[in-house]
């Protein structure tokens, strides 16, 4: 269990090779070329009386063995639909439409019956919720639940099954685990909760993780902690992680790769540093100016993002962004932009003029499948063409969408 | 009480000129004599009886001032007793003890009638904006309402509320006649600090008012509070957990723990220079890219993140049970506050101590390391000998 990828988050990533070199990731079956999981235009819609709500509309994305991969957007952007539909925990419904498949280890678990996708859970996938309470049974001692489940999956019997549970609450830094196990979950804080949530997850050694807002119920230090500990289970594990959060700090100090959502879709996806060095999509940039700093001096005026999330049952038609965005052009109010890197960017014509890639041009990209930054932007930030459209918001005053341009917007 | 103590109360002025000529003004080191002192707050005790004839202190003796057009951020974990603090100010409840001293006028002494005069001048806005407002009744009705309880004619009320909605950046016409429920959560934070706002307070309280908020939504609301400081005058008490916004909005800050103040410091200078070792905690606290925070964090708290319970809060310093640094001494002995540096009061025995250079050995104190980053390693140095 010790070894040197037991390091701290941020010496993984220096020493990890950028591609997951086979080396750490000897998991049966991933290899650098093979995701672990796959999306691909994952699709979920729910018929309201109101109208379709498109909570996810064609996201495609994917995990690596041992990768950490962020999902970061605003509430309602469809992050909490997604990865529960891409754990197979949205199945379809009268008023709930599906498409697009997900691929756990190159086998498509999308289409699996609940009784074959059960057994995948546990052993080989498992997830940490916001609330601990919700995925704890109240009226039952915490060391039975986690006994449960490594009888179910290990199948060890009884006292085997109640050692262990001891063990794992130790692991996962809870004090006085002996006295523990024979606690109900509400006798435990919010933190202690979370751990043993997670300590019910890794109980069979998961090659996949969950993490839906893990910490965002959880105080400042309690938080610390959590993360560190999920960041020493997931290195001593090799495990992967999928972490949605609202929290641009947590995935800044916590992910491999971040995926940003915008209305059901995918908008930017990055390696972590990269995207925070040179965000592409003015979305991601405006979302990091909105955070207060913590350097420099007080009192600086924030910059805001105007308006709110498009309505999801009715987007606008183009880029759901534009009625926001500081650089929104003419173009941007009709034709939706594609997810492209920008290897694809130089392939087509020159993104100087309003041409940009030909309309169904490149094939849509996999949220980074490869180290790529693909971004879904037709003036794109810090690009010349994304300079232009800026300049000449400012100059008129205002976005094409009508959008006043802000002095504290820009 | 040691020598210490009365030693660092030297720059103190006599007791007679402190706010309402309360000779107990000046035992605590970090109330200011300031003539524009708007709010006093001293040794505020309150406590709550829980069933089996046990005690809930959830706070504790807490001392500081606001002056005129200052905001004093208020941070720690939850349930440390930020929101007691803020409530009780407002006398909901009244404290079990301790004064709350509007321009030196104790709150606490008044008449009634006096008192909800005086309360006029205190507005308070709080976390959840959805749910602090009547869903039955109009935005314009929502914040007439607390002009109506003060008699103003419906003519000079609808000027008002129209005056006040245009300040938060909501249209009247658009807004008057809707009801909570049709407006999202920021907006309904916007109709929250318009009523706060229409009595023309001179202090606003604020207990988490973006904490629910995205973070674009965030930016706004609390760039409107900056606006609305700015334009009414207001002085401020801004009650967080996230330490980024409360750094960004306060001009000081003070730190809260288990009922108590740790800290109390200019917001840059705390951040950059925290001395208490649970100041110090919070702050590598924070995720981070640039270091690895969170290992540390985790390796500074002996307790796993868990904070006593305030029924039975620990002997002597209350952080103790979670302290590195913790002594006998802090077992026994409660600290007091004393003056660390200009404006910055910290609550410990071993105070940290911003490191020296180690390789140039004692050369003397350095503020910053040497590539200019603000955090230079900090290191607990006993106070006793100095
Ligand atoms: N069962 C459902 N029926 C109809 N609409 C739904 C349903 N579940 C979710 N939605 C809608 O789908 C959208 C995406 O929701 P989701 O919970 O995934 O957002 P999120 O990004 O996780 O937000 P948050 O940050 O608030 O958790 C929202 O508009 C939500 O209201
Ligand atoms: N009405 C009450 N009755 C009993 N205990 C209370 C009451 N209100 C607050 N407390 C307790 O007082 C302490 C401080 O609470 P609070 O001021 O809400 O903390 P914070 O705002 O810092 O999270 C907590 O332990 C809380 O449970
Ligand atoms: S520039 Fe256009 S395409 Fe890019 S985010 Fe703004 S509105 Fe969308
Ligand atoms: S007084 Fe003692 S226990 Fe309290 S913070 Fe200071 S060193 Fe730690
Ligand atoms: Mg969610
Ligand atoms: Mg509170």
């Amino acid at each position: 269990m010790t070894s040197i990828d037991a390091g701290p988050a941020d010496q993984r990533r220096d020493t990890r090779p950028p591609a997951a070199g086979s080396a750490q990731t000897t998991a049966p079956g991933a290899t650098a070329t093979r995701p672990l999981l796959e999306v691909d235009q994952l699709r979920v819609h729910f018929a309201t009386p109101a109208g379709l709500v498109r909570a996810v509309d064609g996201v495609s994305l994917s995990v690596r063995a041992g990768e950490v991969l962020g999902v970061v957007g605003e509430s309602g952007s469809g992050k909490t639909v997604m990865s529960r539909r891409a754990m197979g925990l949205v199945g379809p419904g009268t008023t709930t439409r599906l498409s697009g498949t997900v691929r756990y280890d190159g086998t498509e678990i999308s289409a699996l019956p609940p009784a074959e996708l059960s057994k995948l859970w546990g052993s080989e996938m498992a997830m940490i919720l916001q609330d601990p309470m919700t995925s704890l049974n109240p009226v039952k001692r915490v060391g039975e639940q986690i006994g449960e489940s490594l009888r179910r999956h290990l199948g060890l019997d009884r006292a085997a099954a109640h050692q262990r549970a001891v063990q794992l609450l130790r692991s996962v830094g809870l004090s006085e685990p002996e006295r523990r196990v024979r606690q109900y979950p509400h006798e435990l804080s919010g933190g202690m909760r979370q751990r043993v949530t997670i300590a019910i997850a890794l109980s069979c050694d998961p090659r996949l993780l969950f993490a839906d807002e893990p910490t965002t119920a959880l105080d400042v230090t309690v938080q610390a902690q959590i993360l560190e500990l999920l960041a020493r289970q997931q290195a001593e594990h090799r495990m992967a992680m999928m972490i949605v959060t609202h929290d641009l700090r947590v995935v800044r100090g916590h992910t491999d790769r971040v995926v940003v959502m915008y209305a059901g879709k995918v908008v930017e996806a990055a390696p972590t540093r990269t995207l925070f060095a040179a965000p592409r999509m003015p979305y991601t940039e405006a979302l990091m100016n909105a955070v207060p700093p913590l350097t420099g001096s007080n009192h600086a005026v924030l910059r805001v993002i105007p308006g709110r999330p498009p309505n999801l049952l009715a987007p606008p038609p183009g880029c759901a962004f534009a009625p926001r965005c500081a650089s929104a052009q003419e173009r941007c109010l009709t034709e939706m932009p594609p997810l492209r890197s920008a290897a694809d960017l130089a392939g087509a014509s020159p993104g100087g003029s309003a041409a940009g890639a030909p309309a169904g041009g490149p094939a849509p990209a996999i949220a980074g499948t490869p180290d790529d930054h693909v971004y879904r932007c037709w003036y794109p930030v810090g690009t010349e063409a994304g300079d232009e459209a800026r300049r000449t918001n400012i100059e008129r005053g205002h976005t094409a969408a009508g959008t006043p341009i802000l002095a504290e917007a820009v | 009480m040691t020598d210490l103590v009365k030693d660092e109360r030297q720059n103190k002025t006599g007791a007679s000129s402190g706010p309402g000529g309360d000779p107990g003004a000046s035992r605590h080191v970090q109330l200011r004599d300031a003539d524009d002192v708007v709010l006093s707050v001293e040794d505020l005790v309150v406590e709550f009886g829980v069933g089996g004839g046990s005690t809930v202190h959830a706070v504790s003796g807490v001392s500081f001032d606001v002056r005129r057009g200052e905001t004093l951020g208020l941070v720690g974990e939850s349930g440390c007793g930020k929101s007691t603090t803020g409530r009780s100010i407002m006398q909901l409840p009244k404290p079990t003890s301790g004064s709350v001293r509007l321009h030196g006028d104790n709150l606490g002494g008044m008449p009634s009638g006096q008192m909800r005069r005086a309360r006029r001048k205190l507005q308070m806005i709080f976390q959840d904006p959805i749910s602090s407002l009547n869903p039955r009744r109009r935005i314009a009705d929502i914040i007439a309402e607390p002009l109506r309880v003060w008699g103003s004619s419906p003519d000079a009320r609808k000027a008002k509320v129209a005056e006040t909605l245009e300040a938060v950046g909501l249209d009247p016409q658009l807004v008057a006649d809707r009801r909570p429920h049709q407006f999202s959560g920021g907006q309904c934070q916007r109709i929250s600090i318009a009523r706060a706002l229409v009595l023309e307070p001179e202090v606003l309280i604020c207990d988490e008012p973006v904490s629910a908020l995205d973070v674009s939504v965030q930016a706004q609301i609390l760039n409107l509070l900056e606006e609305m400081k700015e334009r009414y005058q207001l002085t401020m008490i801004f009650i967080s957990h996230d330490l980024a916004v409360v750094r960004n909005i306060s001009d000081r800050v003070a730190v809260m723990y288990l009922g108590k103040l740790c800290e109390i410091a200019p917001a840059v200078e705390l951040f950059d220079r925290p001395r208490h070792h649970y100041s110090s905690l919070l702050l590598s606290s924070i995720p981070s890219a640039d270091q690895d925070a969170t290992t540390s964090a985790a390796r500074l708290d002996r307790s796993g993140g868990e904070m006593p319970s305030p029924v039975s809060p620990p002997s002597g310093c209350r952080f103790r049970t979670r302290c590195p640094a913790a002594t006998e001494r802090c077992a026994v002995e409660e600290p007091l506050m004393r003056q660390v540096g200009d404006g910055h009061f910290v609550a410990c025995h071993h105070p940290l101590e911003v490191a020296e250079v180690v390789a140039s050995g004692a050369e003397g104190s350095v503020e910053r390391s040497a590539d200019g980053t603000p955090d230079g390693a900090l290191r607990p140095v006993a106070l006793e000998g100095v």
